[in-house]
């Protein structure tokens, strides 16, 4: 069944440009759906209006089927978390978590069987006296998680929860999060700017971007088979090399970046007509190393190299982009040294310059998928 | 033997260092002075020369000009509290700061609270609610005047459209107090309502958000998150309101001059009177202290009290 269905959701202020138009959605019971997009993209709005904290100014919001346009937050049957935690600093943590249940007049003994669950849970029970001022960044983080948790609320709202964290502590809470989303069978919707939080949090993404939804789907379909230019260098990291390209008179090469000369095969790019204007992708861990004597390869001079041990990282310059290639293992190259690239016309992604749609994926990708299963 | 070259060359090097720090440290502080310089200068001509200067008149007799005659030590002190209009003064005060301090507090707050509603022209509100600020004790002392006149005030004749007895506001002894009280209340809740709207404004939105979401009701974020994140302000308002309730001088003596029957004499009308009418600068020197310290122990009163009750961020 699903939980929260948004159809045709728009959102403007002052009767003016919509940041929101033409939302449709929906998300299933039990499902850890992610809302993902750059800052400005109205992915907090659309969050806010399902709380209730914003009036939806069109379209229907049903959540478990009833419409709830008109209710006020705390009839919606939800939860949240904010980014800057809400804390109430002049209260304990044990206050906190109980701000809620003390407002709803739920039984004494109910509200500490269950404050006592979260605590363990979340690990807070050394901190329960303590005020939010006296607390890390971390543990505030699981207080906010707590609040929600002791709601037992279905439904539960997450706005950027992670982004005052730092790093570290960042990986460790998308695992806590994610546990306790399925532990407890929650329904989250959870809003983030950061491309890597969804691809690994979200059974689903929703990525949106102007107001606008780009594509909705699995991480790996995203990833895969990114609907549009947007979602394709938005979702992956580093992000997708892209170029503008256009075909040799006699189509078998192309020409990217008016650089890059790619031999390819006339029969794979039957579906192309002769004057459209296209952009290729290539996501950078496709930019391979050439063989020393490989007759494909294009030698690119290094204008920066990140070691991180595992991977190594390096980037050149394509025209008037700036690409990057990610290579596994380390390797010893300098700066202004010349490096064997080898791109294989299998690897390229395929969009419409004008419209930035996807014309076609990457086919390698697709074959390697098979062979795994 | 051979280290000792090195401790020795560590040790002027220590020295030099110590040399350097010094100065800067030295150069540090001239500069802070040069910076304290103004206003340690305004407050030494308008605040601790006239300070000292009272409480070295408060042991002497004056003449009419205000040069000291004789050493009198205490004595001045001694007399003031045998003195039933002084005493009579210290009584109408505390009952003055009673009257004033809480009702203006709560009505600037309730005032406040309404006025943080976001709502399409609620900067008229807040305009209205704050003019008061600019309106100088003068100005509306007279202005109360005309309400409070006993035949063509505005409010007598709403008595006597409602078929009452006009009453004496500022003449009747039993109400004299109670209309000077009326007229302070109006007259601070202007700068109360700014800084407690201002306190209020400042509270994180997020928090009533997240309240909503719990299922929380008006009332219930009323008591729990507005009134205790907004404790600090309140407790600064008290404070500066009860300080500004003691010193009152402006609309007694424009609109009472300390009557009936000394019923509206405060302690600053009082210490005016003694200096300027009677022309005894000792004793009301000697007032002067006895005021400065009562609103010094009820300061550190306050402080001891609240402190406790105040949730600092």
């Amino acid at each position: 069944m699903s939980q929260v269905e948004l159809i045709n959701i728009s959102k403007s202020y002052h009767k003016q440009k919509d940041v929101l138009k033409g939302i449709n959605l929906s998300i299933e019971e039990g499902e850890f759906f992610v809302l993902v997009g750059p800052s400005g993209s109205g992915k907090s709005t659309l969050l806010r209006m399902i709380a209730g904290l914003e009036e939806i100014s069109g379209g229907i919001l049903k959540i478990n089927g009833n419409t709830v346009n008109h209710l006020p937050p705390k009839d919606r049957n939800l939860s949240m978390v904010f980014q800057n935690y809400a804390l109430y600093p002049h209260l304990t943590v044990e206050q906190n978590i109980l701000f809620g249940l003390k407002a709803r007049k739920i039984d004494k003994q109910e509200q500490q069987k269950r404050l006592k669950e979260a605590a363990e849970m979340l690990g807070l029970t050394e901190l329960l006296n303590r005020k939010p001022r006296e607390l890390s960044g971390g543990q505030r983080q699981r207080v906010a998680l707590g609040r929600s948790v002791v709601s037992h609320a279905p439904l539960c709202l997450m706005d950027e929860p992670l982004s005052n964290l730092d790093a570290k502590l960042r990986a460790n809470m998308r695992v806590q999060i994610r546990r306790l989303q399925k532990r407890l069978g929650l329904t989250m919707i959870y809003v983030t700017h950061d491309q890597v939080e969804a691809m690994t949090m979200g059974d689903r993404i929703m990525v949106l971007n102007g107001g606008e939804i780009q594509q909705v789907g699995k991480p790996i379909t995203l990833y895969n088979e990114p609907e549009n230019l947007f979602v394709a260098s938005f979702i992956g990291s580093p992000k997708m090399n892209v170029g503008d390209a256009v075909f040799s008179e006699d189509r078998k090469q192309l020409i990217i970046e008016n650089q890059l000369h790619i031999t390819v095969n006339p029969s794979s790019i039957m579906d192309f007509s002769k004057n459209r204007n296209i952009k290729v992708g290539i996501r950078p861990e496709h930019l391979l190393s050439g063989k020393s004597t490989g007759e494909r390869n294009i030698y690119f001079e290094v204008v920066n190299v990140e070691q991180l041990g595992n991977e190594t990282s390096i980037a050149f310059v394509v025209g008037k982009e700036l690409w990057t290639a990610k290579w596994p293992g380390q390797w010893p190259v300098k700066f202004g040294q010349k490096v064997p690239v080898q791109i294989l016309p299998e690897h390229l992604f395929f969009f419409d310059a004008e419209t930035g749609e996807r014309i076609k994926s990457a086919e390698l990708r697709k074959r390697q998928e098979v062979i795994t299963i | 033997m051979s280290m000792n070259p090195t401790l020795e060359t560590n040790e002027t090097y220590m020295y030099q260092f110590e040399r350097v720090k010094k100065s800067a440290r030295m150069k540090s502080f001239i500069k802070g002075m040069l910076f304290l310089f103004p206003s340690i200068l305004l407050f030494s001509v308008f605040v601790f020369y006239p300070m000292f200067k009272t409480i070295y008149l408060s042991f002497y007799l004056t003449d009419a000009k205000g040069s000291t005659t004789v050493f009198v030590g205490l004595e001045n002190y001694l007399n003031m509290f045998t003195n039933p209009i002084f005493l009579q003064s210290i009584k109408n005060t505390f009952l003055f700061v009673f009257y004033t301090v809480p009702p203006t507090v709560l009505i600037s707050l309730f005032l406040a609270i309404l006025a943080n509603e976001n709502l399409r022209g609620i900067g008229l509100f807040r305009t209205i609610y704050s003019s008061t600020i600019g309106i100088s004790v003068a100005a509306a002392s007279v202005f109360w005047l005309y309400l409070f006149n006993p035949t063509m005030g505005l409010l007598n004749k709403f008595l006597e459209a409602f078929g009452g007895e006009p009453v004496g506001w500022l003449t009747d002894p039993a109400w004299a107090l109670l209309s000077v009280s009326v007229t302070t209340i109006w007259m601070n809740i202007g700068f109360t309502f700014l800084i407690l709207l201002g306190g209020l404004q400042s509270i994180d939105r997020s928090l009533y958000e997240s309240a909503e979401v719990e299922g929380s009701g008006y009332f219930y974020k009323l008591r729990r998150i507005t009134i205790p994140m907004l404790s600090p302000t309140l407790f600064f308002v008290i404070t500066v309101s009860m300080i500004n309730s003691f010193q009152t001088f402006g609309q007694i003596d424009i609109l009472t001059q300390g009557g009936p029957a000394n019923e509206t004499s405060l302690i600053v009308y009082s210490i005016y009177r003694e200096a300027f009418v009677n022309y005894q600068f000792g004793s009301a020197s000697a007032q002067a202290v006895v005021l400065f310290i009562l609103i010094l122990v009820m300061t550190v009163i306050q402080f001891k009290l609240g402190e406790r009750r105040v949730h600092y961020q």
